[in-house]
């Protein structure tokens, strides 16, 4: 069982705490001049995504957490679970709605995403930060309005609704940011 | 590429000021300006700092001094009169926001004094050092409070005798979300860095005098109660800028509390320096009546500059350096 001392604690470093995976967000080091020493440290829970705040005694050794991230391939979608696929290994995952939070969305079958998995376990995902994606439905732009920067909503394939220039039509592809869920570009 | 350049240019005039500011200070007072080794053959048992090693290709080791204090008693013992010291000090395992493993220690003693008046002379020097330039900051207030009293005010706790677990209470009570086991003075000390030092207003200088035997360090027990050291420390704001002892001169309580840490590290699992041979004698020579304390030049510089880590006043931080 590997384990981290709070010497070792860093950004990014991820914990078995109170049974569940959580990742170091900020380690701050506080000791009184002639006092004991502590770790301030803010984790998010990798299960729950929430953000706490612990205070380790200096010197602590905690558990590592087993979390690997590996870039799959995104399959397909049985209306359960979604499945991934690692591409060196074949190896398939499926993936429930809890451990997607809400990235579906972003999913197109073919683009690799990163899935985490805790104890051989998928935990979460994280979709490639660009994605292309063809526009199923919007309004047709109005002529003239270009040069305000006004925009319309625009449904995408995977059924994500994202904001786009008011020249972009249906049926065009267009890139967008995973992160802010923006608009790009056209392709 | 190497980040090469210095990252505390905007600090290097003030620093400088500050230094000669300092040395200005005291020779105002007449006091001495002394230099001490930096590297030495014994090292503090203290089990709440730890000294770096330093080893020679002949295999010569020593440890860095992680303050220049036993020496600077050895001078004292030896007849000095009042003196200061401007040091690199360096302690291990000390790395963070407000902690580089080396810093700048300003340390100075002060025969006759006891640690209340020696705390007034460190109010003193800060308010001088922040009159320097016009564009540093300075406090505007002072508050002198006992180490009980600042619990019972801030907290509704004595300190005096709370045990672990109603200090633990305490602790959670607060949003503490604490792991690992931790002794009373743990406790003491969680609460007073994480809870109650926080909430010290930023323009003001706090004095917290008169600490549980338990934290005595080197201060002598107060006459008016053995329960309590005579020992104070100072802060801007939150941060924490020095701490200070009428200091113990009795060579047979410096004997036991040499004990209590030595135990206190074996039991901790902790490494066992090679004790200091000379301070003891030194003591049983005859340490006369004197205060003495120690101030973190850079944290004084962080303050009046209104910087809120540390390497923006050190120009190389340990990583870099």
């Amino acid at each position: 069982m590997a384990t981290y001392s709070t010497n070792e604690f860093k950004a990014g470093l991820k914990l078995l705490l109170d049974g569940d995976p959580q990742a170091i967000v900020e380690n701050e080091f506080v000791k009184p001049g002639k006092g004991q020493a502590f770790n301030r440290v803010k984790l998010r829970n990798l299960r729950t995504g929430r953000v706490l705040e612990k205070t380790f005694k200096s010197g602590e050794s905690v558990e590592a957490a087993d979390v690997m991230d590996t870039e799959m391939q995104y399959l397909y979608n049985d209306g359960e679970f979604w499945h991934f696929m690692v591409p060196d290994t074949f190896e398939q995952y499926a993936v429930g709605e809890a451990a997607l939070g809400g990235c579906g969305q972003w999913l197109k079958e073919q683009d690799v995403c990163t899935v985490t998995l805790w104890n051989g376990e998928p935990l979460s995902v994280v979709p490639p930060a660009f994605v292309e994606m063809k526009i199923t439905q919007c309004d047709p732009g109005v002529r003239g309005d270009t040069a305000q920067g006004g925009t319309k909503p625009a449904t995408l394939e995977s059924g994500a609704v994202v904001k786009v220039p008011l020249f972009v039509e249906e049926g065009e592809t267009v890139k967008v940011d995973t992160r802010s869920g923006e608009y790009v570009s056209r392709v | 590429m190497t980040d090469w350049r210095p990252g505390a240019a905007a600090a290097r005039e003030a620093r400088a000021r500050l230094l000669a500011g300092l040395r200005g200070f005291f020779a105002a007072r007449n006091v001495l300006e002394v230099e001490t080794p930096i590297l030495s053959h014994g090292a503090p048992l203290d089990p709440m700092v730890e000294s770096w090693t330093a080893t020679s290709p002949d295999g010569a080791s020593g440890y860095l001094q992680t303050s220049p204090e036993y020496p600077m008693k050895r001078l004292l013992a030896d007849g000095a009169p009042d003196i200061y010291q401007i040091a690199r000090v360096f302690r291990g395992g000390e790395s963070g926001p407000r902690h580089n493993p080396e810093f700048t220690l300003l340390e100075w003693y002060r025969h006759g004094m006891d640690h209340r008046r020696l705390a007034r002379e460190v109010v003193a020097l800060i308010m001088s050092q922040a009159a320097l330039d016009a564009s540093w900051r300075r406090p505007t207030r002072l508050r002198e409070i006992s180490y009980q009293a600042l619990f019972q005010q801030y907290l509704g706790v004595d300190p005096l005798v709370a045990d672990a677990d109603e200090l633990q209470a305490v602790a959670v009570q607060h949003g503490m979300e604490i792991q690992g086991v931790l002794d009373r003075d743990a406790w003491l000390d969680l609460l007073i860095s994480l809870v109650i030092a926080p909430g010290f207003p930023g323009a003001r200088l706090t004095v917290v005098f008169d600490y549980p035997e338990s934290q005595a360090v080197l201060a002598r027990p107060c006459q008016h109660d053995v329960r309590l050291a005579a020992r104070f420390e100072v802060y801007w704001g939150a941060l924490e800028l020095a701490n200070g002892y009428h200091e113990l001169s009795d060579p047979g309580q410096f004997h036991e509390r040499r004990e209590r840490d030595q135990a206190l590290r074996r039991q901790r699992g902790q490494t066992l320096p090679q004790p200091d041979a000379h301070l003891e004698a030194a003591l049983e020579s005859g340490l006369p009546e004197c205060a003495g304390v120690a101030l973190g030049v850079d944290r004084l510089l962080m303050q009046l500059l209104g910087a809120e880590r540390i390497e923006q006043v050190i120009d190389f931080p340990f990583e870099r350096a």
